[in-house]
């Protein structure tokens, strides 16, 4: 009853041919990603790069390296905000944090930090509770130019003006304002916040386990996936966790459907905090 | 021609509320298609519609969430603040995607992506709004060859969304809120 219909369609095709020739071509493997979102995102870059096809794109894409980094923008760069969801960095900091406290020292991964939002909102919350100075973040992205975007941390101030908003309703215990200079139209964060920041390659469809964490925080990035990729994905979460480590991720997203599912139990229900069994040691 | 339907998407806008609440309790309980439905709200009320009708309905009513197969009979609505895609697998995808004519969730999102997933299997509803939203959705999903359908403009709460889709898609037909509910009865 459910077989695609559409299969045969030759936009259909040419998409698939395309993300196997950046497979084959550069190892950026997006075959497993959810594919109607990729396909609104290769819709759009092909029209703004002109192109009547996506066989024309796949030709530009196999002969001019250029290329790569043009569409790899369309294909992962994210915009998000600051504290996003302000209630689970609440939920991080209220019930979370307290557990973080009781160990001397700590790692956190960021992953698919895009261009660093989530990261530095972590930071500040961390600086803010007094665990900067034990814990380093390892924020990793598969796109280089994003993760240097995110190194530098610098956004345009019309967005600040709602990151600071969704600051104080986290229960930030400062001003945003302490964390960063304002000029030209932009908000330049400090480069303090950056002083135990990793920043990574590290792709969650092809790459391995980098350390043990004691708190995963990775929103919004699974949706993009297909389920085998999210299973993968949360596969590696568990074995990248320290037993009782905890893992947060995007609202919306659910680990229902992954068979990693029954290690990690409910911690904040309501906000997708979970947290790695202690049983079953890995 | 007509296929046999596999799925309803609406978009509704400025007056969404009252619109709907013309059409979707009015479904009786084996309904059998699912339908789903993008609805645009101020960011700074994130009440859930799903809620809402969830008392009014008979047919179950949730908030879609990712990787949720499309279950038959069910009434789905967007999360705020997430577009909300439609796979050839019939199974929902979210997305943070930048907002589309200011807008997430996207009516233009939704109905591309099922007009890609159901082909000719789709009915596409148009409903009140202000903005242009759901044109060229719509548009898409008649190109596939599904039912256009569009809130006939001097019957809608704002006029500018539905004008604007049957501006895209002159052949979507405009019908009463009324006839879009007996056509709902008749699918």
């Amino acid at each position: 009853m459910s077989t695609p219909t559409q299969l045969d369609k030759v936009e259909d095709i040419e998409i698939r041919l395309l993300l196997e020739a950046l497979f084959l071509k550069y190892h950026y493997d997006f075959r497993h990603y959810a594919m109607a979102s990729i396909k609104r995102r290769l819709r759009q870059a092909r029209q703004q790069l002109g192109l009547a096809t996506f066989s024309a794109l796949q030709d530009r894409l196999l002969h001019d390296p250029d290329m790569l980094p043009r569409l790899l923008a369309y294909l992962t760069i994210q915009v998000s905000e600051m504290f996003r969801d302000p209630s689970y960095f609440k939920a991080i900091r209220e019930q979370v944090v307290p557990h973080l406290r009781t160990y001397p020292s700590l790692k956190v991964w960021i992953a698919g930090c895009s261009e660093g939002e989530e990261l530095y909102s972590l930071v500040i919350l961390f600086r803010e509770e007094g665990l900067e100075d034990r814990t380093i973040f390892y924020a990793t992205d598969i796109n280089h130019q994003a993760l240097e975007a995110a190194e530098a941390g610098v956004y345009p101030l019309e967005r600040v003006q709602l990151f600071t908003e969704n600051h104080r309703k986290s229960g930030g215990k400062s001003s945003l304002s302490d964390y960063y200079q304002a000029a030209y139209g932009r908000a330049r964060f400090d480069a303090s916040l950056r002083r135990n920041v990793v920043f990574s390659d590290h792709s969650l469809v092809s790459d391995a386990v980098f350390g043990e964490m004691n708190l995963i925080s990775c929103r919004n990035v699974m949706i993009y996936f297909d389920r085998s990729l999210q299973d993968r994905a949360i596969g590696l979460f568990e074995e990248s966790l320290s037993r009782k480590g905890f893992l947060g991720i995007g609202s919306k997203e659910t680990l229902r459907f992954s068979g990693h599912s029954a290690a990690f139990a409910d911690f904040v229900r309501e906000e997708k905090i979970y947290q790695r069994r202690s049983t079953d040691a890995g | 021609m007509p296929a046999e339907r596999e799925a309803i998407v609406i978009g509704a806008s400025a007056g969404a509320v009252e619109a709907l609440t013309s059409l979707l309790p009015a479904l009786r309980p084996g309904f059998r298609l699912p339908i789903i439905v993008v609805v645009h709200l101020p960011a700074d009320r994130r009440s859930a519609m799903a809620e809402l009708f969830r008392a009014k309905c008979a047919l179950e009513v949730r908030e879609a969430e990712d990787k949720d197969p499309v279950a038959a009979g069910t009434i789905y609505f967007a999360p705020p603040d997430y577009h909300l895609l439609v796979e050839a697998d019939r199974t929902f995808s979210l997305s943070c995607d930048a907002p589309v004519l200011f807008s997430r969730p996207s009516i233009d999102v939704l109905f591309e992506s099922a007009a890609d997933a159901y082909g000719p299997k789709l009915v596409g509803i148009v409903l009140t709004g202000a903005n242009a939203d759901g044109a060229r959705g719509l548009r898409a999903i008649i190109g596939e060859g599904g039912a256009g359908i569009v809130q006939a403009p001097s019957s809608a709460f704002a006029s500018a969304m539905p004008e604007a889709a049957l501006q895209m898609s002159p052949t979507a037909r405009p019908m009463t809120l009324q006839a879009i509910a007996a056509y709902l009865e008749e699918i």
